[in-house]
């Protein structure tokens, strides 16, 4: 609901929401500028940590990985860009059936960075970098599997 | 204070001692016409940059950067391709007045450039109808836009056109009320006496509240004169593709778009001289050391510093604002700017006739 004001009141009103917008731009000026000069400053370059390079599994001190392959990530994607390989064998210490990662195939080709798989994945197991030089020279090479072990 | 009267006394009595006094005057207008060709491109160069720089900077990018350092060269890059792009002539429209347009704007731009009084005895138009001769300049201005609008034979320019027509003759009253209300308190209107008398305290501190309402109303109307900031609407990208000028191609365009800058460079050297003191240092009366010190830093540097500030002002709004409609415009005009005009007139006549300024 508009609320009706005198002529005084509206102009004055009007000066302060005016005043207000230039105080805004006038501490905008001054601020450090946010461009990034990329090719100059690789070593220095700062991307936003929500930025989504590509898909990686990051692995612990011991080198392993939690994903438990659940395969919800392969049908949380809707390019087909995730393999995965399972197998079940049994665990030693409870006695009981487990599936394991056997392979876990990630085309960054045919990846649209929707994180959806990210979103799907029950223990934060994949992620994405901020990495994005993706350039390469063969296609194939960007089919990657992303468990190291 | 370097007079630079005594520099062109020098070129004319060396002049006229070997020619005859009517060769020397042609030959010195020809040279001051070429300076001032010169001058007026190098501000556009210089306001173009500035305008991609500022605007960078309000919108926390960095701007040019790449050709040159810190993008110095870029600007001349973009003239030379504006100036080897072909000027295309387009079907149906009146080839006369199509081709004439960009012409008025840019004489009438020139004309009244060539009213600023750069330092101590370098004005080029100087005569005691001064602000008077350079409103009535750059109001031909309007007349090239009406123009191209009319002959590009398409209907966005017209549109352009017919708004920036109404919106320019309109704000003109605002700007020639704000100017007036200076002239009240001067009983001048030559520049280079106007500036004169600014020796002991600018006009913006002498006149106090009047001159401070007048120069807010001449910053808000200068604005919409020069079509920029949130009065763009002549020009409005998102529906009218660039408006008057749509059709114009290669070095015409770029004539309107100089005429555009330089025209925002006018209005904020105006503002500088009627109410900042123009090429006067900043004198404090009473602190006569401090005087001196002011006076030994050149007046054109003192002159384009102020001049530059406004526009920096003027770019500020620009890039804060958002574009009004054009209802809103006249209303803001109409309604507010005028009648506050006309108030704040006689608030300074008032004060001058009971002589309660400084």
């Amino acid at each position: 609901m508009k609320e009706r004001r005198s002529y005084l009141g509206g102009l004055l009103h009007g000066i302060n929401t005016l005043l207000t917008g230039m105080k805004v731009t006038g501490r905008e000026f001054f601020t450090p500028k946010v461009t990034e000069q990329y090719p100059e400053n690789r070593a220095t370059l700062e991307i936003s940590p929500r930025f989504r390079g590509r898909l990686t599994m990051p692995v612990d001190a011991e080198g392993n990985n939690k994903c438990i392959a659940c395969g919800l990530c392969q049908m949380a994607c809707p390019n087909d860009t995730i393999h995965i390989t399972s197998e079940t064998i049994l665990d030693e210490s409870t006695g009981k059936k487990k599936k394991v990662l056997v392979k876990y195939e990630y085309d960054l080709g045919a990846c649209m960075f929707c994180q959806l798989c990210v979103n799907a994945c029950p223990h934060h197991a994949i992620e994405f970098s901020t990495e994005f030089e993706n350039a390469v020279f063969d296609r194939n090479t960007l089919v990657q599997t992303l468990n190291k072990k | 204070m370097f007079d630079f009267s005594i520099v062109t006394q020098w070129i004319h009595s060396l002049l006229t001692s070997f020619l005859p006094e009517e060769v020397a005057v042609f030959i010195e207008c020809v040279a001051i016409g070429v300076c001032i060709l010169l001058g007026y491109a190098i501000i556009a160069i210089i306001m173009i940059f500035m305008e991609r720089k500022v605007c960078a900077a309000f919108q926390c990018r960095l701007g040019p950067m790449r050709v040159g350092p810190w993008g110095t060269i870029q600007v001349f890059a973009d003239v030379f391709k504006m100036l080897i792009k072909e000027i295309i002539a387009i079907r149906h429209s009146d080839k006369f007045l199509y081709n004439l347009a960009p012409y008025i704007v840019i004489l009438a731009s020139i004309l009244a450039f060539s009213c600023l009084p750069f330092s101590k005895g370098m004005e080029v138009l100087d005569f005691n109808v001064g602000i008077f001769f350079l409103m009535a300049a750059s109001s031909i201005g309007v007349v090239g836009i009406l123009l191209a609008g009319w002959s590009s034979n398409n209907k966005y320019s017209l549109i352009g056109a017919m708004r920036s027509g109404a919106q320019m003759i309109s704000y003109e009253l605002s700007t020639s009320l704000s100017l007036l209300t200076i002239i009240v308190l001067t009983d001048t209107m030559q520049f280079s006496e106007i500036v004169e008398r600014q020796a002991d305290g600018w006009f913006l501190f002498k006149g106090h509240i009047p001159a401070f309402i007048a120069f807010v109303i001449y910053l808000i109307a200068g604005n919409a004169e020069v079509n920029r900031g949130p009065f763009d609407l002549p020009e409005a990208e998102s529906e009218l593709t660039a408006g008057y000028h749509t059709e114009y191609s290669g070095m015409h365009f770029g004539l309107f778009y100089v005429a555009e800058f330089v025209n925002l460079f006018i209005i904020a050297g105006v503002a500088a001289t009627i109410f900042l003191g123009g090429w006067m240092p900043l004198h404090i009366p009473g602190l006569d050391g401090f005087n001196t010190i002011m006076d030994y830093i050149p007046g054109f540097v003192w002159f384009f510093g102020k001049a530059f500030f406004v526009v920096w002002i003027l770019m500020w709004f620009k890039w804060t604002f958002p574009r009004l409609r054009i209802d809103q415009i006249l209303t803001l005009e109409w309604k507010y700017l005028v009648p506050i005009g006309l108030l704040n007139l006689l608030l300074m006549v008032i004060i001058v006739v009971f002589d309660l300024h400084f």
